[in-house]
């Protein structure tokens, strides 16, 4: 029965340790090796290829699995104007991204050549304008907008704020007419 | 010393005693003289060396607490000192264990003085710092609010990790926008108008004014004055994240004559590439990652996500204070920033050498 005090601190002092297992903190690469675009399975325009194609592989996209890259993906979605065609996934003037329909493909490194390459109809090519690992940060987070990522990594919260200051700090100025010619169209 | 030739034997060697503690005092005079405003606390970010009515108010403030707490705490420790020091009758045993039942109304008449005394001591000191902090606070900032036209509004809005400042103007061809250094004409009021794109910073420029917060999806205000001439340092005064050190901006205070040479060269776009260098400069920023992020008027780049780099070349630093603006430090920064201020929003830019001489030269030239 002496013995009980001993067993206990014992107990203590292992689930204080156990606790410590949870300080570990998720790596924020600054200085990133981007995963290699050289095994990049883009959709080719002619079929005619010497030798055989590359076999199909799964490009892994290290960004997939840490949550500050893809809270980057989300921040840039918006900073590169992704939004601007795709609103916030639902799709606008480009096609949603959150549905389960992917033209162009859905696997990570179909998202990266559809964002380096460009796509017909309106999505530019953003080659060598937005570097590498911020692409792959990019297709991590489109991907989470369908869930195509753990949901412990996915962003939980909008973290950005909009840039401008909101309607109620604005000061009144006078209305003024303006010179642009209406238009019933919507932009095709 | 007459007084003390008076006193018993006793008296007279406890006296020696208190003699010393002031004897000791006043080697500590000169130390004590080091921490006058005539001596120290000069520099371009010390809240003591206010450079405007504002920082003068605050400084004032400062120095009268300063002086008072000061007298405060000395005598505290002269009476602590003397009470440790004193030498007192030696008391046997026996007295000490017998109770004191003895009525003394004379020495309960002193220590009701004493305490009293304190008391009202006490709450005399804090009420005159109370109601000098509240005239303070009450000049600084109960002005009433000029017209919206009157005199120069800056904006200042904050980043993660840098400055943006806008300068608003009527006509909005003449809008300067530039980043971390703001330029005041001396002797003339300025509104600034603060605001954030992404978490709370705080805007202090010690030698000019108190710190106003940032706060995303609010504007805050504060008035400012500079009237001496010179180069200020300040620097974000709230925690922001990972590079809240390196926040930092410089306020440039000049003649009226000088500000507006500046301002008028501010408005221009920016110049025109005039060496075959600068020229293949100017399209390797505008085929790289930059025109993602930065803007040079008078040219295809258009982004607002990072600092606006049409005169870059006249300002006094780079990355939010953090670096001299020269050129080895502006080719560190474009190569790899995220060694010098890791975190930071510019990614890694891997150019070739004669490219980035060429960008350097392009830099360099939009003064």
């Amino acid at each position: 029965m002496r013995r009980a005090p001993l067993v206990a601190t014992v107990l203590t002092c292992l689930a204080a340790g156990a606790c410590l297992i949870s300080c570990e903190r998720e790596e924020r690469g600054f200085r990133v090796e981007p995963p290699s675009s050289s095994r990049i399975n883009s959709k080719t325009l002619s079929d005619l290829r010497p030798g055989q194609g590359a076999p199909a592989g799964e490009v892994k996209n290290e960004y997939e699995g840490n949550a500050y890259a893809l809270s980057e993906g989300k921040r840039l979605f918006s900073a590169y104007n992704c939004n601007g065609c795709h609103a916030q996934g639902g799709g606008g003037m480009g096609p949603p991204l959150m549905d389960d329909e992917w033209i162009y493909g859905g696997r990570p490194e179909q998202v990266f050549s559809t964002i380096v390459e460009g796509r017909p109809n309106g999505m530019p090519s953003f080659r060598g304008k937005v570097p590498d690992f911020q692409v792959w940060q990019l297709s991590a987070y489109i991907r989470s907008m369908s869930g195509q990522v753990s949901k412990d990594v996915a962003p939980a919260r909008p973290d950005h704020l909009q840039g401008k200051p909101p309607e109620n700090s604005m000061e009144a100025s006078p209305l003024k007419d303006s010179t642009l010619q209406k238009s019933a169209e919507m932009p095709r | 010393m007459t007084r003390d030739k008076r006193r018993s034997w006793e008296d007279r060697s406890r006296a020696s005693s208190a003699r010393n503690i002031f004897v000791r005092l006043g080697r500590l005079l000169p130390f004590a003289l080091l921490l006058s405003p005539s001596l120290g606390c000069r520099g371009a970010q010390s809240a003591l060396d206010p450079a405007g009515p504002q920082a003068g108010r605050i400084g004032g403030l400062w120095w009268l607490m300063f002086y008072t707490l000061s007298a405060v705490f000395v005598i505290v420790m002269a009476l602590l000192l003397v009470a440790a020091l004193r030498r007192r009758k030696p008391i046997s045993s026996e007295a000490a264990l017998a109770p004191d039942t003895k009525p003394d109304p004379a020495g309960d008449r002193r220590s009701a003085l004493a305490v009293g005394g304190g008391i009202i001591v006490t709450v005399i000191i804090l009420f005159v710092l109370l109601v000098s902090s509240f005239l303070t606070g009450q000049s600084l900032y109960s002005s009433a609010p000029a017209a919206p036209d009157e005199g120069l509004t800056v904006e200042v809005t904050g980043h993660q990790w840098w400055w943006e400042v806008k300068y608003r103007n009527e006509t909005p061809s003449r809008i300067v926008t530039t980043a971390n250094e703001i330029h005041l004409p001396a002797g003339a009021p300025v509104l600034f108008r603060l605001g954030s794109t992404d978490v709370i910073h705080s805007f202090w420029v010690p030698n000019l004014h108190g710190k106003t917060d940032l706060i995303p999806g609010h504007l805050t205000h504060t008035r400012i004055r500079a009237d001496r001439q010179g180069v200020y340092r300040g620097q974000c005064a709230e925690f922001c994240g990972h590079q809240h050190a390196h926040m930092a901006f410089t306020v440039v205070v000049e003649s009226p004559e000088q500000f507006r040479a500046w301002y008028e060269a501010q408005v221009r776009p920016a110049a025109q590439p005039s060496t075959p260098g600068q020229a293949r400069g100017q399209q390797v920023f505008l085929s790289s990652p930059c025109v993602m992020c930065h803007r040079i008027r008078g040219t295809d780049a258009g982004g607002r996500l990072g600092p606006d780099l049409t005169h870059v070349a006249s300002r006094l630093t780079i990355a939010a204070g953090t670096l001299e603006n020269t050129r080895g430090h502006l080719a560190g920064w474009v190569v790899d920033s995220q060694k010098i201020k890791p975190g930071n929003r510019m990614p890694p830019n891997n150019l070739e050498p004669q490219d980035l001489h060429a960008l350097l030269d392009y830099l360099q030239s939009l003064k």
